[in-house]
C-alpha cells in the first residue's frame, strides 16, 4: 500500500513534468465523465419527476373519468341535433364496482360542476366538487381551518361546504369564512372548513387534465346530487344544449400495487360493457409509473452510452500519449531496469501514471458533471436534474477502468524493452 | 569518517566475488529472414557478432580494475554481463555465489538491485526526481519499496560523502556534470553492492572533474569496495590497481597497473634501504 502511494506520488511528478500535455490528455476524460454524470442526472431527473407526478395520483389507484364522446361518435349513435347528451359514469357503475371487484380498499365518487361561487358581492368562477370524506386523503389535501366533509355530512344531505384556499381568499377577503354562507347555484351552504394551499397538478395526458385544487368548493355528494341534479344546461352558439352526467370520476384504491394488474381487467369487465360509446376513460397510475420507469431506463442507457463513447475517445487519447511517453522515456526505463526494476515494476509505474491521469480526469469530471446538470435545469425550462451516487461511482469507475485498459498496452511495451537497448537510447 | 570508508583490513580481501569461466557472448542479427521484397536470399542471412569469445576471469573483494581496449573490443559487453543486464551465450558467471546464467529476468533484476552499483558515462539520473530520490532509486525496487528511516540516514550520509548534502532537493538539470556523476556514485552505493561497475564514468567530464571523481572512487576502493571500470584513457586507468586489456572479445593482457608497480618498487627499495 505504502509502495503504491509512493508510486502515485512519483507518478504525479513525472506527469507534472509535462503539465500542458498531461492536462490536455486529461480533458478527454474530464468531459467524458462529466457528460456521463450530466446525462444520467437529466435522465434521472425526468424519471423522478414523472414518478412523483404519478405517485401523486396514487400507485394503488385506478381512475375512471367521464369523457364527452366525440361528435362523430354522437352522430353514429343517431343523436338528434338538439338533445340531451347523456354520457359518463353512473351511480350504477359505482355500485357494481363496489359489489363485484375484489381487492378494493376505498372507492371515491366525484361529481364536478363548473359554477359561479358567491358570497355577497364577491364571486368566483370555480369548481363545485361533490364527493365524500375520502377526497382529502386521495388528493393529498390538508385542512387549514375547520374540518373536511364527514360520512355524516353525506348521510344527512348536509349543506356544508369546504373551500379551497383561493376560493376562501376571494370570497372572504376580510372575514373568517368558517360558519359563513356561500351561494352555490341557488342554494346556500355553510362553510365548515378551508383547505391549505396545494400546488396544482400537471396534466398527464388522456382524461386527467391539470387540476387546480385551490379554486374548489367541496360539498357532500348526496347534497350535490339532490340540489344540482344530473342535467347541466349550456348555451352554445345560440342554441341550448343539455348534458346529463351522474359522476365525473370514480377513483378506486386497491389494497396494494401487487394486485393492480390483476384487478384492472376485472374492473373493466364490470364497467365497460355498459359503456359501448367511448364515454369513460381509465387511467392506471401504476402502469404509467412502470411505463415511465421503462422509458427512463432506455433514456438513461442511450444517453449513458453516448456519453461513454466520449470516455472511450478520452481513453484512446490517453493511450496515444502514454505510447509517446514510453518512447520518450525509453532511457529512463533502461536506468530503472539497470538499477533493479523488474518488468512488473515498470508495468506498474506506467499503469499508475495512466490511472492517475484518468483518475484525476475522473475527479474533475465528477466535479463538473455534478454542476452541469443543475445549471442546465436552471436555464432550460421543463428540465429537472438529479445527480445520483450511482452515476458518480459508475462514471468514475469507468474512467479508472479506461486508464487501466488503455494503459496496459503502453505499460507492457515499456516493461518488455531490453534494458541495454533502452540505456543506449538517446 | 563514515562507515563506508571504514571496512578495511577485515581479512576478507581474498574472497572471490566474481568468477567468469570461458564466457562467450554472440549477437545474432537476422537480416531479411522475414518475407518482403528482399527476403528471398536463401532463407536470409544471419550476421553473427562474437562480442566476447571465451573470457575467464576472477575478481576478489576489494579489487580495483580498469578494463581497456579499442572500440568494439567487447568492454561494454563484458560490463553488461558483469552487471547482470544480460546473460552470456555460453560459459559460467558466478556472482557472490549465484550462477547468473541460470537466473530468470526477475531474479536478475533482484541481483542488480541488491548486489550491483552502476555508474554510467552519461550519469543517467532521472530528470524529474530530486537528488535524494535519485540516490534512493535502487531501494524502491527492493522488498516493499518503502524507504526506511535507516535508509534515509544512509542517503544523507552518502550525499555528504559526495559533497551534495546541501543540494538534496535539486534536480539533475540544476547540477553540473560532475555533480550529477557524484549523485550517480552515491546512488551506486546506496544498496551496499558487491561490485561497482563504471562504464566510461569520466567520459563526459573535463580532466579536473575526472580526477575528482577518480579520487572519490579511489577512496571507496580504499574502504574495501570492489570497483570495475571501463575506460579509454590511460591516465584514468592508472587509478586502478589492475588493468585488463581486451581485443576482439578476448583478454590480451591482465596485470597490475603501473602505479602498483611503482609502489611495489618503492616498498622493495625501502626494504633494501632498511
Ligand atoms: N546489441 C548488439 N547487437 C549486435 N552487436 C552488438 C550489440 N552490442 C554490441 N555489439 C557488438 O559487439 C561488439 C563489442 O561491443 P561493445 O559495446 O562491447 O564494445 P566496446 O568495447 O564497449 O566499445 P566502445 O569502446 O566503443 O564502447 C561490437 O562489435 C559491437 O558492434
Ligand atoms: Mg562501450
Amino acid at each position: 500500500m505504502g509502495r503504491i502511494l509512493r508510486s502515485v506520488k512519483l507518478g504525479m511528478k513525472s506527469l507534472m513534468l509535462h503539465k500542458l500535455r498531461s492536462g490536455l490528455t486529461v480533458l478527454g476524460i474530464v468531459f467524458g465523465v462529466a457528460a456521463v454524470i450530466a446525462m444520467l442526472a437529466i435522465a434521472e431527473g425526468s424519471r423522478r419527476e414523472a414518478q412523483a407526478r404519478f405517485q401523486m395520483l396514487g400507485a394503488t389507484n385506478v381512475i375512471y373519468r367521464s369523457v364527452k364522446p366525440s361528435d362523430e361518435a354522437q352522430l353514429s349513435t343517431g343523436g338528434r341535433p338538439a338533445r340531451i347528451l347523456n354520457y359518463g359514469l353512473k351511480y350504477e357503475d359505482f355500485d357494481r364496482i363496489l359489489a363485484t371487484v375484489p381487492n378494493i380498499k376505498k372507492i371515491l365518487p366525484i361529481r364536478e360542476i363548473r359554477k359561479q361561487i358567491r358570497h355577497d358581492e364577491h364571486a368566483l368562477d370555480g369548481r363545485i366538487v361533490g364527493t365524500t370524506k375520502d377526497y382529502a386523503e386521495f388528493n393529498h389535501l390538508e385542512i387549514e381551518r375547520g374540518r373536511f366533509l364527514s360520512q355524516h355530512d353525506d348521510d344527512d344531505y348536509k349543506t356544508y361546504a369546504v373551500l379551497g384556499s383561493d376560493t376562501a381568499k376571494k370570497l372572504f377577503p376580510y372575514e373568517d369564512p368558517l360558519g359563513q354562507a356561500v351561494k352555490l347555484g341557488s342554494d346556500y351552504y355553510t362553510v365548515i372548513g378551508v383547505t391549505k394551499e396545494r400546488a396544482s397538478t400537471a396534466g398527464i395526458g388522456g382524461s386527467l387534465a391539470a387540476q387546480d385544487y385551490n379554486k374548489d368548493v367541496y360539498i357532500p355528494l348526496s347534497s350535490c346530487r339532490v340540489r344540482f341534479g344530473e342535467r347541466i344546461m349550456n348555451f352554445r352558439s345560440g342554441s341550448m344544449e343539455a348534458e346529463e352526467t351522474q359522476l365525473s370520476q370514480i377513483t378506486i384504491q386497491l389494497t396494494s400495487t401487487d394486485v393492480v394488474s390483476q384487478t384492472v381487467p376485472i374492473i373493466k369487465g364490470a364497467v365497460e360493457p355498459f359503456h359501448p360509446k367511448v364515454d369513460i376513460d381509465m387511467t392506471v397510475p401504476y402502469d404509467l409509473i412502470m411505463e415511465a420507469e421503462r422509458t427512463a431506463r432506455q433514456y438513461a442507457i442511450i444517453l449513458g452510452t453516448i456519453a461513454s463513447i466520449s470516455l472511450l475517445v478520452g481513453g484512446i487519447g490517453i493511450m496515444n500519449i502514454m505510447l509517446a511517453t514510453v518512447t520518450e522515456r525509453t532511457r529512463e526505463i533502461g536506468i530503472r531496469r539497470a538499477l533493479g526494476a523488474k518488468r512488473g515494476d515498470i508495468t506498474q509505474q506506467f499503469l499508475i501514471e495512466t490511472v492517475v491521469l484518468s483518475g484525476v480526469g475522473g475527479l474533475l469530471g465528477v466535479a463538473i458533471g455534478v454542476i452541469i446538470p443543475y445549471a442546465i435545469a436552471q436555464f432550460v425550462a421543463e428540465t429537472k436534474a438529479q445527480v445520483t451516487w450511482n452515476s458518480i461511482i459508475l462514471a468514475f469507475g469507468i474512467s479508472v477502468a479506461v486508464g487501466i485498459i488503455f494503459g496496459l498496452y503502453p505499460a507492457n511495451r515499456a516493461a518488455n524493452m531490453d534494458p541495454i537497448e533502452a540505456l543506449r537510447h538517446e | 569518517m563514515s562507515d563506508i570508508f571504514s571496512r578495511k583490513g577485515d581479512g576478507a580481501a581474498d574472497r572471490v566475488v566474481v568468477r567468469m569461466t570461458d564466457l562467450r557472448k554472440t549477437y545474432f542479427m537476422g537480416h531479411g529472414s522475414g518475407g518482403g521484397l528482399f527476403g528471398k536470399r536463401g532463407g536470409g542471412e544471419v550476421l553473427t557478432v562474437h562480442a566476447l569469445r571465451g573470457v575467464s576471469l576472477e575478481f576478489r573483494e576489494g579489487e580495483y580494475v580498469a578494463i581497456m581496449g579499442q572500440s568494439g573490443s567487447g568492454k561494454s559487453t563484458m560490463l553488461n554481463l558483469l552487471g547482470c543486464l544480460d546473460r552470456p551465450t555460453s560459459g559460467e558467471y558466478i556472482l557472490g555465489g549465484y550462477d547468473v546464467a541460470q537466473l530468470d529476468d526477475d531474479e536478475l533484476s533482484e541481483v542488480r538491485s541488491r548486489s550491483i552499483g552502476f555508474i554510467f558515462q552519461s550519469y543517467n539520473l532521472i530528470q524529474q526526481y530530486t537528488v535524494t530520490e535519485n540516490i534512493q532509486l535502487p531501494l524502491t525496487y527492493q522488498g516493499n519499496g518503502i524507504i526506511s528511516e535507516e535508509a534515509q540516514e544512509r542517503t544523507m550520509e552518502l550525499a555528504r560523502l559526495v559533497g551534495l548534502h546541501d543540494r538534496l532537493d535539486h534536480r539533475p538539470n540544476q547540477l553540473s556534470g560532475g555533480q550529477q556523476q557524484r549523485v550517480a556514485i552515491a546512488r551506486s552505493l546506496i544498496n551496499d553492492p558487491y561490485i561497482i561497475l563504471a562504464d566510461e564514468a569520466t567520459g563526459n567530464l573535463d580532466s579536473a572533474t575526472s580526477y575528482e571523481i577518480m579520487s572519490m572512487l579511489g577512496k571507496l576502493n580504499d574502504a574495501g569496495k570492489t570497483i570495475i571500470m571501463v575506460t579509454h584513457e590511460p591516465d584514468i586507468a592508472e587509478y586502478a590497481k589492475r588493468i585488463i586489456r581486451m581485443k576482439d572479445g578476448v583478454i590480451v593482457e591482465d596485470g597490475p597497473s603501473p602505479r602498483m608497480l611503482v609502489e611495489l618498487d618503492e616498498e622493495n627499495h625501502a626494504e633494501v634501504v632498511a
